[in-house]
């Protein structure tokens, strides 16, 4: 958590009246956001605000009609298919789904060093040091042979956080990584992102856990329908927040 | 009621000598057809669930047409018809690799999608948020595990379609029913013929089914 904030580091991330419908529905309503390098941004609001939309959007699973995304300076364009800056972007930024999403056909390691070797072209050697490396990093190095299936769900989502790192991105987007885990299981994983975070990692975190939320943001940004309703530090969000919305929400999440 | 009629086990035995040259050109016409038609049914089944809309529909009229028609209409169609356009003839055992082929392939497209089609999202997903192009996605992610789901309808459709060679005694070649039905004419023992060549497909089916369940069984011990 360095100071980020200065206005000399040029944004990893910057959108511009950003609009995305799904049919009739407007799920992003112009949005603008800058994310700078070395910034831990938790996107928090209720289920259909349209905050998993929004980070989906910053990798290129969702398009978006109107406005301007650029991505460590590659541009996106609205309803832009596989254009070269997609992939480019999809190369630097990496993704932790709730689902887990690992390759059910895959070993741990295989899961980890498939796309360093089909993408990046590593060796499989250099890629499997690499997926050692941070299977020992997150805690699981004595479970590289093993398929998704055998290990739990805290475990397979420290799997697919390690497969995403093993791409060295520049970016991380995690998508309510702990909302399909056992609740003995969320504090292992809310571990391992606190220890990437520490290190300086940028990333972007859709989460329901406030505590974390407090603890790790940079800044906080709270969705209302579409829109980014209010956004703050941790403290001027969670303890005074301005918004009715914002305070609804948080009577809603906090009170239990 | 008085049956005078025995089954006369030596008569049964006598055909399995005649019969057994069919079990190679039943295993021919049925191999050599799904082989082709498992290409057959990769490429449709792709066009099937194509973005672009007149491959989905070209795709589609395909399966209509070979899984909507009779396959002893379509190798009667191959075998007398088509040497009417062509001006040559056509080869029996050929038309009959070719009906299996054209035939199961229809069968085999449906079965491919519906394969594909199963894997969740979020494999394709996952994969694309690592930088993975969709070709790569497709070939290191969904097909694996889709084909893994395809193997018990394949072997379905691969049982059927040694049956269906059956139907092929029409055109003359040699396979296992025609094989009978030669060898009866002499001998006038349908039934126990018959009863033999009833066993000696089970015999296939049958030892085709063990595999199929061995095949299964590691699949599903990599899952």
């Amino acid at each position: 958590m360095t100071d980020t904030m200065s206005p000399t580091v040029p944004p990893i991330v910057r959108m511009q009246k950003l609009n995305k419908h799904f049919g009739s529905l407007h799920v992003l309503n112009d949005i603008d956001l800058e994310i700078v390098p070395g910034e831990v941004v938790v996107v928090i609001g209720a289920s259909g605000s349209g905050k998993s939309t929004l980070i989906r959007c910053i990798n290129g699973l969702e398009e978006f009609q109107s406005g301007t995304l650029s991505v460590d300076g590659n541009t996106l364009k609205p309803d832009g298919k596989s254009s070269k800056a997609l992939q480019t972007i999809r190369t630097e930024v990496g993704m932790v789904f709730q689902q887990f999403n690992l390759f059910p056909h895959l070993s741990v390691i295989d899961n980890i060093t498939l796309a360093p070797m089909k993408v990046r072209g590593w060796s499989r050697s250099d890629a499997v040091a690499t997926a050692n490396r941070l299977l020992d990093r997150v805690g699981i190095a004595d479970q590289a042979d093993k398929y998704p299936s055998q290990l739990s769900g805290g475990q397979q989502q420290r799997v697919a956080l390690a497969r995403a790192l093993a791409m060295e991105p520049r970016l991380m987007l995690f998508d309510e990584p702990t909302s399909a885990l056992d609740p003995e299981m969320i504090g292992e994983v809310l571990d391992a992102m606190r220890e990437l975070a520490k290190e300086g990692m940028t990333m972007v975190i859709v989460t329901h856990e406030m505590g974390f939320a407090r603890e790790v943001a940079d800044r906080i940004i709270f969705i209302h329908k579409g829109v980014i309703a209010e956004q703050g530090t941790p403290e001027q969000l969670f303890d005074t927040p301005q918004h009715e919305r914002t305070q609804s929400f948080l009577a809603r999440v906090l009170k239990h | 009621m008085d049956f005078d009629f025995q089954f006369d086990w030596s008569a049964a035995f006598a055909s399995i000598p005649y019969l057994l040259p069919g079990i190679p050109w039943t295993l021919l016409i049925s191999f050599g057809g799904l082989a082709f038609g498992f290409f057959i049914g990769i490429f449709f089944g792709l066009l099937r669930i194509s973005p672009i809309r007149w491959l989905r529909w070209l795709a589609i009229c395909y399966i209509e047409i070979f899984r909507g028609t009779p396959i002893l209409v379509q190798v009667l169609f191959i075998f007398y018809g088509l040497p009417q356009l062509l001006g040559s003839p056509i080869n029996a055992l050929v038309a009959g690799i070719a009906a299996i082929a054209v035939n199961s392939g229809a069968y085999i497209s449906e079965i491919v999608r519906g394969g594909v089609q199963s894997i969740e999202r979020g494999q394709r997903e996952a994969s694309l948020s690592l930088g993975l192009s969709r070709t790569q996605a497709f070939r290191y992610v969904i097909w694996p595990q889709a084909f893994r789901r395809m193997i018990p309808p394949l072997g379905n459709q691969g049982i059927i379609s040694i049956k269906d060679t059956s139907l092929f005694s029409v055109i003359g070649v040699g396979e296992l029913v025609r094989q009978g039905q030669i060898y009866i004419a002499t001998t006038f023992t349908a039934l126990e013929v018959y009863f033999m060549v009833a066993l000696m497909y089970l015999a296939i089916t049958w030892t085709l089914s063990i595999i199929l369940r061995q095949l299964e069984s590691r699949g599903i011990a990599g899952q």
